[in-house]
C-alpha cells in the first residue's frame, strides 16, 4: 500500500497529540482533522478509525465531516500541491490561460496527482489576494500576477 | 472612460434641480467642448451628495475641490479657472464647514491622494497589530470602558439601532434590531459569533481588518456580548487565513492578560472570552447557520430557516451573528455616538463602505468610502480609471448576493437602497471592473462553474439546477446552444431563487437573471448566430451548425 505519509510520521502519535491538544469532543472533531491532515498530508483509514475511537464517534460520521472540507483530503496527494484561483478576478486577468498551460506542463486535469508523487493539481476559490491576479499557491507559497511564460520557471524550484 | 483627468459632479437632486442645476450642467458640457477639454473631462448629474445649505454644487475631482452655490453665469468662469488653468475658481467655493452624506469625507483629505473616510480601517496600517499597547494608545477599548461603565445594555442597543448600521456580510440586516432580538430572548447561555470565513471572490476586506487591527474584534465582540447578554464568544476564521489566526490568537491572550477578557471586565459584572475556530475549506461555511453546523464540529450544511440563529443558533441557543467588517463599525459608533455615525453617507444606509476594487483598471485595491458614491466615481478617482483607455462594460459586485451590472447603471449610488431600486445588489463588496473585452457568457461560466463546485449538494434545486444552467452556458459558449436553452435557463434561475434552501443557491441565480436581463442581445448572439461578439468563447460547436 502507497501510504505517502509524510515524514514517516507514526499515525497513532500524531493523532493522540492532536486529541490532547484539541480536546476530545464532537466540537474538536474538525480541529483535530486539519491539525492531522496538515500533520500527515492526508487523513488514512487508520488516522479517522484513531479519531472515531478517541472521540466516540461513528466512523462514518468523521468520515462525512472529512470528505465535506477541501482542506481535507482523504486521499494521498502529491509532494507539492498547487492551488490555482480559478475565480472571477483572477479568471478576468488572463487566469484562463495561465491554467492551460498548466495543465498542459503539468499533464494533469484539476483534481489528478501525478503518478510520480510530485504534484497534485487543484482549483481552489478565491483565497483572497485578488489584487495580484491571476494567483496561485504551491504549497505555502503564494505566486501572483502570473503569465503562461513565468510558468516553468517557478515550477523549476520545485522539482529536484 | 479613459484615465480621465477630472471628473465633475453636478448635484442633480430635486432642489438643486429646482435652483438651476440643470442649466449648470449644460453649460459645464458647452464650456468644456469650447475649451477642447471633453476627451479628458467627464461631467456627470448625481443624485443626492449630502449638502443641502449651498446648492447646487459642482465637485471637482481627483482635487475634491467643492464649488456651490453655482449658477450657470459662473461656469465661464469655473471652466476656465479651474478645468483650462486648473487653480481654483476663486470666491465660489462652498466652505468646508458641516459637511455630510457622500462629501462628507473630503474635508479629511490630505495631500494629492483621493479621499478616503476610514471608519473600519482607522487603524489599519497605522498601528503595530501585535501590540495591545499600540492599540489602546490609538483609542483602543474605550468604547467597551464606556459601554461598561456608563451604558446600559438596552442603551448600547439603542445607540447601535439609532447609528443605522446594516449588516456588512452581504445581506444588509440592520444590526442593533438583530441585537435586540437576541438581547430579548430569556434562554442562556447567549453566544457571539464573528463571521471571519470571507470566501467571496474578489473579497478579502475582512483579512485586511483582521491582520491590522485585530483588538478591535475582540472589543467589538464583547460589546455585543454585554448588550444581549452573552459570554462567550466565537471568531470563525477562514482555513486559508493563516496569519489573521494567528494575530487573533495572540490578541486574544494579551487581552486576557490585561483583563480585558475574562472575569469582571472594566471592574464590572460582565465576564466574556473569545474562542477562534478555523474553517476548513468550504465556502458555504459562510452561510450563517452552515457556519453553526461547522462550529459544532460537523458538515457545514444549512439548516432550515425559521427558527432563525437570534433564538436557535449555537447549540440551538440565542446567537448573533456579525461579519467583521460590521463588528469593526460598532467600538467607533460607542466611542463617538450615533449621531456622528450618520453624518456618513446618506440617510438609508448610513457609514462607510470597504471596497475591493479588481479588474481591468489602473489601479486596484482596497478603499474604504462613505455609502452612496457612485461606480463612476470609484473608477475615475480611486481606479484612476480603466486600464489602456478601454471602456467601462459591467462590474460584478462579487460574492452572495452579487450582480453584473452593466455601465448604464454606474451612476446609481451605492448603498443599499440605491441598489434594491435599480434591481442589483451590493455583495460583499468586491467591484470586479471589466472593459469591453470581456465576454458577459463566459464571465457567467465562470461564476457557476464556481457555484456548482461549493454548492454544498443538500438540497436538490441547487445541487441540480447549478449544475445545468453551468451545462447550458458551457453549451452557449461552444456554440452549441439552442433557442429553447435560453428559457430554460430563465426557468433554473426562477426556480434557484424560489426553491434553494439556502442564499448560496438563490446567489447562484442571480448572474443568470442579470445576464438576461442586461445582457439578452450578447447572449443572443452566442446563441442564434453561434458568434461571441468579444471573441473570447472559442465556439468549437460551429462547424457542426454550419
Ligand atoms: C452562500 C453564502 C455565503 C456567505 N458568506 C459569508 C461570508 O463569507 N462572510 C460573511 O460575513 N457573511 C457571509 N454570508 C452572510 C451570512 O449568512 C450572514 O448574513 C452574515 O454573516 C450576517 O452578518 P451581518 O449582519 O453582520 O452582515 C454568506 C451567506 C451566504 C448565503
Amino acid at each position: 500500500m502507497i501510504t505517502n505519509i509524510k515524514n514517516g510520521l507514526d499515525v497513532s502519535t500524531v493523532v493522540q497529540a492532536a486529541v490532547s491538544q484539541h480536546g476530545a469532543t464532537h466540537e474538536d472533531l474538525i480541529p483535530i482533522l486539519l491539525s492531522v491532515n496538515e500533520q500527515l498530508g492526508y487523513l488514512p483509514t487508520e488516522a479517522l478509525s484513531e479519531i472515531s475511537h478517541s472521540l466516540r464517534l461513528a466512523h462514518s460520521e468523521i468520515m462525512a465531516v472529512a470528505s465535506f472540507y477541501r482542506m481535507l483530503s482523504t486521499e494521498p496527494r502529491g509532494k507539492h500541491v498547487i492551488q490555482f484561483c480559478e475565480s472571477a478576478p483572477c479568471h478576468v486577468m488572463g487566469g484562463r490561460q495561465v491554467l492551460r498551460a498548466l495543465q498542459e506542463e503539468l499533464n494533469l486535469e484539476p483534481g489528478q496527482t501525478s503518478a510520480d508523487g510530485q504534484w497534485t493539481l487543484l482549483e481552489i476559490s478565491c483565497p483572497g489576494i485578488c489584487g495580484v491576479g491571476p494567483v496561485m499557491m504551491i504549497d505555502e507559497d503564494v505566486y501572483g500576477n502570473l503569465v503562461p511564460e513565468r510558468l516553468s520557471e517557478i515550477l523549476a524550484k520545485y522539482r529536484e | 472612460m479613459q484615465a480621465i483627468r477630472s471628473l465633475v459632479l453636478v448635484s442633480g437632486d430635486a432642489e438643486s434641480k429646482a435652483r438651476g442645476s440643470l442649466k449648470v450642467y449644460e453649460e459645464l458640457q458647452r464650456e468644456i467642448i469650447k475649451f477642447g477639454l471633453q476627451n479628458e473631462i467627464t461631467v456627470t448629474m448625481v443624485e443626492d451628495v449630502g449638502r443641502h445649505d449651498v446648492l447646487p454644487l459642482v465637485i471637482v475631482y481627483p482635487e475634491a475641490v467643492i464649488y456651490g452655490p453655482v449658477t450657470a453665469a459662473d461656469v465661464p468662469f469655473l471652466v476656465e479657472e479651474h478645468l483650462y488653468k486648473g487653480r481654483i475658481a476663486a470666491g465660489l467655493q462652498a466652505s468646508t464647514k458641516e459637511l455630510s452624506g457622500r462629501i462628507a469625507w473630503l474635508s479629511a483629505r490630505k495631500g494629492t491622494l483621493p479621499a478616503e473616510q476610514r471608519i473600519v480601517l482607522h487603524r489599519v496600517g497605522l498601528i503595530d497589530p501585535d501590540s495591545i499597547e499600540d492599540y489602546i494608545a490609538h483609542d483602543g477599548y474605550e468604547a467597551l470602558g464606556k459601554a461598561l461603565n456608563e451604558m446600559s445594555p438596552q442603551e448600547v442597543i439603542e445607540e447601535v439601532i439609532s447609528s443605522g448600521l446594516k449588516g456588512r456580510g452581504g445581506a444588509g440586516f440592520p444590526t442593533g434590531l438583530k441585537w435586540k432580538f437576541v438581547a430579548q430572548v430569556d434562554n442562556y447561555p447567549k453566544y457571539i459569533v464573528c463571521n471571519a470565513d470571507e470566501s467571496e471572490p474578489g473579497t478579502f476586506k475582512d483579512r485586511v481588518i483582521l491582520e491590522g487591527d485585530p483588538h478591535s474584534m475582540i472589543e467589538s465582540m464583547a460589546i455585543a456580548g454585554y448588550a444581549v447578554g452573552a459570554d462567550v464568544g466565537y471568531i470563525y476564521i477562514r482555513g486559508e487565513y493563516k496569519l489573521a489566526q494567528r494575530r487573533m490568537a495572540q490578541a486574544i491572550e494579551q487581552a486576557r492578560e490585561l483583563g480585558l477578557l475574562g472575569e469582571k471586565i472594566f471592574g464590572s459584572n460582565f465576564n466574556f472570552d473569545i474562542h477562534i475556530h478555523s474553517g476548513a475549506g468550504a465556502y458555504i461555511c459562510g452561510e450563517e447557520t452552515s457556519l453553526i453546523e461547522s462550529i459544532e464540529g460537523k458538515r457545514g450544511e444549512p439548516r432550515s430557516r425559521p427558527p432563525y440563529p437570534t433564538t436557535h443558533g449555537l447549540w440551538d441557543k440565542p446567537t448573533v451573528i456579525n461579519n467583521v467588517e460590521t463588528l469593526a463599525n460598532i467600538p467607533p459608533i460607542i466611542h463617538n455616538g450615533a449621531t456622528w455615525f450618520r453624518a456618513f453617507g446618506p440617510k438609508s444606509s448610513p457609514g462607510t463602505k470597504v471596497y475591493t476594487i479588481l479588474g481591468n483598471v489602473n489601479v486596484t485595491g482596497l478603499i474604504e468610502v462613505p455609502m452612496g458614491i457612485t461606480l463612476r466615481e470609484v473608477v475615475a478617482i480611486y481606479a484612476r480609471g480603466m486600464k489602456n483607455g478601454k471602456s467601462l462594460k459591467l462590474a460584478q459586485t462579487g460574492g452572495s448576493g452579487g450582480s453584473i451590472f452593466p455601465a448604464s447603471l454606474q451612476d446609481t449610488p451605492m448603498d443599499y437602497d440605491s441598489y434594491q431600486r435599480a434591481g442589483v445588489s451590493l455583495g460583499s463588496g468586491a467591484l470586479l471592473i471589466c472593459n469591453e473585452d470581456t465576454c458577459v457568457v463566459d464571465l457567467a461560466k465562470v461564476l457557476l462553474n464556481f457555484f456548482n463546485q461549493e454548492s454544498c449538494g443538500k438540497c436538490t434545486p441547487c445541487r441540480v439546477g447549478v449544475q445545468r444552467a453551468l451545462q447550458i452556458l458551457t453549451n452557449f459558449s461552444e456554440g452549441t446552444g439552442q433557442p429553447n436553452d435560453i428559457d430554460a435557463l430563465q426557468k433554473l434561475s426562477d426556480n434557484l431563487i424560489q426553491l434553494s434552501n439556502c442564499g448560496l443557491g438563490q446567489t447562484a441565480a442571480v448572474p443568470l437573471r442579470d445576464m438576461l436581463n442586461h445582457f439578452r442581445a450578447e447572449v443572443d448572439a452566442h446563441v442564434k448566430l453561434k458568434v461571441c461578439p468579444t471573441g473570447v468563447c472559442q465556439m468549437s460547436g460551429k462547424h457542426v451548425w454550419e
